[in-house]
């Protein structure tokens, strides 16, 4: 324990884990929220609006493809939420720091309404391009899964009453989840089979859909993404205020025993 | 309201269900952290109060 404190001391990072102290992360988000809100409603609102009104009809798709701008955002931001939990995790099993645990714990919701988002409007538009709701296709049944593992993950952390065994434990169930998380997004690579064709944007400008679609579901995606970062952050920090709650209540509990 | 055509329906439920969630998730977010932050301050309050 001694050497680790030591070793912690001398790390030259320190100036970057300062950033995760609880009272330092909550006056710099207090700060950049409202600008990330800001960026947020000037992005999401008219990517929005954009890719529902004024896109014309695809060819052979017709109207429905107006379903991409909340389902390929909704996907994408399922998968990252799940990424963004491991990664938190990881700082909270390497590092312990408290901030990290409950970052993840925070984006677990997130995470969950993207991935029932997904599911509910992939499903939706399944039915009349192939004709059924559901089909147990590589990319499909890797979603649910992830579905289950998010629903698992938060039915974890409410299970357990010692929050540092709560974010041990969740924390492991979070890199085993990236199994699936990864799944999600290259089981059409992978297996090259199934329903679920491949990707919708990718750098490889040949592959991307026309610029009349692509256009308003890139500013969709940056609205989702910042939407994202700001309930991250706003949750992360409601997280932070309950656990000194926790704190004080205990505090009050020990004195009047 | 643009013409749908044929898919109308599953444009719209679609949104439909998207939007909703969407509104949801923010709305149980706000609400969390506005209960956090009042609980928080009263603790503190009592904190106070008692040194």
């Amino acid at each position: 324990m001694e050497d680790t404190r030591v070793r912690q001391h001398d790390d030259r990072w320190n100036w970057f884990w300062a950033w995760a102290n609880p009272v330092k992360f909550m006056s710099w988000t207090g700060k950049v929220l409202p600008w990330l809100m800001a960026m947020t409603l000037v992005t999401l609102i008219p990517g929005l609006v954009w890719g529902f009104f004024f896109t014309p009809e695809a060819q052979g798709f017709g109207s429905s493809v107006k379903i991409i701008y909340v389902h390929v955002p909704s996907a994408t931001m399922a998968i990252q939420a799940w990424g963004m939990m491991v990664v938190a995790s990881l700082i909270w099993l390497i590092r312990r720091h408290h901030v990290g645990a409950l970052a993840a714990k925070g984006a677990a919701l997130i995470g969950l309404t993207m991935t029932a988002v997904a599911l509910i409007t992939g499903a939706i538009w399944g039915q009349p391009m192939w004709g059924t709701y559901w089909a147990w296709d590589p990319r499909l049944t890797a979603f649910l899964i992830l579905f289950l593992f998010y629903i698992g993950y938060m039915a974890l952390w409410a299970a357990i009453d010692d929050p540092d065994t709560a974010a041990d434990l969740t924390s492991v169930l979070a890199i085993v989840g990236s199994v699936f998380a990864v799944l999600s997004r290259y089981a059409v690579n992978f297996w090259n089979q199934g329903l679920h064709q491949g990707a919708t944007l990718s750098l490889d400008k040949e592959e991307n859909i026309a610029d009349v679609f692509w256009l308003p579901l890139v500013l969709s995606l940056v609205g989702f993404g910042l939407l994202c970062l700001v309930l991250v952050l706003v949750r992360t920090r409601t997280e932070v205020r309950m656990r000194r709650l926790r704190a004080i209540e205990m505090r009050e509990r020990m004195r009047d025993a | 309201m643009p013409e749908l055509g044929k898919y109308a329906g599953a444009v719209l439920s679609s949104w439909a269900v998207s939007v909703g969630l969407l509104v949801f998730l923010v709305v149980v977010t706000w609400i969390g952290a506005r209960r956090s932050r009042a609980a928080l301050d009263a603790a503190e309050a009592r904190r106070r109060e008692r040194q």
